[in-house]
């Protein structure tokens, strides 16, 4: 599926190491399979070479790493950036949240990556290998023998619905920029809208009740970087570690996803890192599509400084009730 | 031992169901759940359920008392609900041994006796591995997939399903269902465990080794500098520790309903920035120290306290759920490279 090659990227890496451009790289660390890839931070040129992995399975966003990395970090930090990864990290410039001098982005391309979780739902138990091919992978299992899986099937729910190969922020790029994509991604929300309220409330009752509050959507989200959050205040009384009843979950959710409204890049790591499976990306999707529709197209993250219309405040601005009575709708 | 065929399996769990409530393994929407049985339900084939069978011992959240006041008076309101046996049918071998590591937390002084009741009514059918995962790693804890323990083990061979009493609670259980069972079935129950045994030789992580870990380690291992690197991208998320079947760590919480407290006991995690604030209002500082107790926890703490048994049964549900792919087989891999000393 990737046409670039982790050689290629150690080797921009240890250049840039060599030459004194960057102090360190952040990238993917390779696993004990194929698949189970961990973003790391790496110093040492032995240990990019050996462990260093680019491929199908590196899907995690990287960026908000880089409030943590960069604070303490005397040189650059080398970050290979995916074109969704660039929307997130112009996000976080835009809230000021890291210095931009002390990181070097590399822009490079990607071809969608790759769901573990879909793979084995087609595959079984027993994943010994997976190979990248052209359009998909072949994994060797230890029960169903050799699988030939297509792209389209195993791709990462955000990946099927690509906005952009669009680079928005880099140093310098590998390979040829490409451009902002034409997706489906708010046919999903259509559908949800287009569902009796009874019904609508069902489908989210029934997702979410499945949350099991471990808060790992908000603290891979690029756009919750508070210092402290207000759930993980004791004395706040929303702390919710009982959940004692199903509400509790919806209103962390929505409140979440309110939260980060405008500033959402709908990078898709909600959903991809939920343990739960569920769809959270749908909650943000939605605030983005009434964006849209209200205040005209708008991508958080596009550029680093743009205002949200939430928080712009112009004279034409849809008037609140204008709004609610069109949510309605 | 007895038997029924395969295709018999379902009138089995209808009479099991017919005395207790029964919870088998389904599919559902994510992933394999113990469900309560009824009929018309087909088990699942998966390996593993997404979650552990500590839930029904030891669930998420529960309200453990309320109190009601009505002026000077404040009643206690005991709402345990009637507890009933229930049986759990298709645990696993490394679930199974999970409530040995939870009995000695919670059934030690002084007893925990909402654990101890819920212990006390379940019966556990374990079910050996046909088909291990590539993520387990139970042998590393001595845990053997082809024989698992339990009230009753159950082998699923070509064409019936093999069951031996163990306990004397899973005995009398496997006497009801004689009209649906016959005796024998130990030809089955051996080619079973050979062909397990033949795959378990074939799984990737069946070299990692517990050996340089255990009782007594804490100096060792607590100022290794592989912490660092190990949880420098950890989310600081609990999945690990809620989908852990050995898990054991709990928060109290009272909520205000105007005419009185309800109060609950929830799953708290050692991955949470105000994790064990209640006692002392110093929790760890920084998700290097949090990420190292939960491992440290599983490898040195647990067995110095309890014999050198081990607090991980190599499940590997935290090598499929982690978000960022970090997980107890890396830190036992980076921490024994080195000698540490």
């Amino acid at each position: 599926m990737q046409k670039i090659t982790r050689e290629i990227l150690i080797d921009k890496a240890a250049f840039l190491l060599s030459t004194g451009v960057v102090g360190s790289v952040f990238g993917w660390r390779a696993g004990e399979f194929d698949y189970d890839v961990t973003p790391a931070l790496f110093t040492d040129k032995t240990d990019l070479k050996n462990n260093f992995v680019f491929g199908d399975f590196c899907g995690a966003n990287v960026s908000k790493y880089l409030i943590k990395a960069t604070k303490n970090a005397e040189e650059k930090i080398l970050v290979f950036l995916k074109p969704c990864d660039t929307y997130s990290f112009n996000q976080l410039l835009t809230e000021h949240r890291f210095n931009r001098e002390k990181v070097y982005v590399v822009g490079i391309p990607c071809e969608g990556m790759a769901d573990v979780r879909k793979i084995k739902e087609k595959a079984g138990e027993g994943i010994l290998k997976i190979s990248s091919t052209e359009d998909g992978v072949i994994v060797d299992t230890l029960y169903n023998g050799t699988i030939s899986l297509k792209k389209e099937d195993i791709l990462l729910e955000r990946c099927k619905n690509c906005k952009s190969k669009k680079h928005v922020a880099y140093d310098e790029l590998i390979g040829e920029d490409g451009t902002v994509l034409e997706n489906d991604r708010f046919d999903e929300v259509a559908a949800l809208e287009a569902m009796s309220p009874e019904e609508r409330f069902n489908f989210w009752q029934n997702e979410l009740s499945r949350c099991i509050r471990c808060n790992a959507c908000r603290d891979v989200c690029p756009a919750c970087t508070c210092e402290k959050c207000v759930f993980d205040n004791p004395e706040s009384g929303v702390e919710n570690k009982a959940a004692y009843n199903s509400f509790e979950e919806k209103m962390f959710h929505i409140i979440r996803a309110f939260h980060v409204a405008g500033r959402c890049t709908d990078c898709g790591e909600c959903s991809r890192v939920c343990p739960q499976h569920i769809p959270l990306h749908l909650l943000n999707r939605k605030f983005i599509k009434d964006i849209n529709q209200f205040y005209g197209e708008y991508q958080a993250g596009e550029e680093v400084g743009s205002r949200a219309p939430l928080v712009n405040y112009t004279k034409e601005d849809i008037e609140p009730n204008d709004a609610v009575n069109k949510g309605d709708k | 031992m007895r038997k029924c065929k395969v295709e018999n399996i379902y009138t089995l769990l209808g009479e099991i169901s017919k005395n207790a409530k029964l919870y088998i393994p389904v599919d559902q929407v994510n992933g394999a759940k113990f469900t309560e049985y009824a009929e018309g339900l087909t088990l699942s084939n998966a390996l593993k359920t997404e979650r552990s069978i500590k839930d029904f011992f030891f669930p998420q959240t529960e309200n453990l008392v309320d109190f009601k006041v009505s002026g000077k008076i404040i009643e206690i309101i005991d709402n345990r609900s009637e507890m009933e046996d229930f049986v759990i049918f298709g645990a696993r071998a490394c679930d199974v041994r999970s409530m040995e590591i939870l009995d000695r937390v919670f059934l030690s002084e002084p007893v925990d006796t909402y654990y101890a009741n819920r212990r006390a009514h379940g019966i556990i059918i374990s079910m050996a591995c046909n088909r291990p995962a590539e993520t387990c790693f139970c042998s590393t804890f001595g845990i053997d997939a082809s024989k698992p323990a339990g009230d009753i083990v159950c082998y699923k061979g070509e064409n019936e399903y093999v069951f031996e009493g163990v306990t004397e609670k899973g005995k009398n259980l496997l006497e009801k269902l004689n009209a649906v069972t016959e005796n024998g079935g130990e030809d089955t129950a051996k080619i079973v465990q050979t062909e397990i045994k033949t795959i378990l030789d074939k799984l990737p992580l069946k070299d990692v080794k517990a050996d340089k870990f255990g009782k007594d380690k804490t100096d060792k291992f607590f100022n290794a500098p592989e912490w660092k690197t190990l949880s420098e991208a950890c989310l600081g998320c609990g999945t690990c520790t809620f989908v852990c079947p050995t898990c054991q760590c709990y928060d109290i919480k009272d909520f205000n309903t105007n005419s009185g407290v309800k109060r609950f006991r929830c799953w708290d995690s050692c991955m949470y920035s105000d994790f064990t604030r209640m006692s002392a209002g110093q929790p760890r500082p920084t998700q290097l120290e949090r990420f190292r107790q939960r491992f440290m926890h599983k490898l040195v703490y647990y067995p110095t306290n309890n014999d050198g048994i081990f607090g991980c049964v190599g499940c590997g549900r935290c090598l499929s759920r982690c978000p960022i792919s970090m997980n107890i087989v890396k830190v036992m891999k980076k921490l024994g490279e080195g000698d540490n000393e």
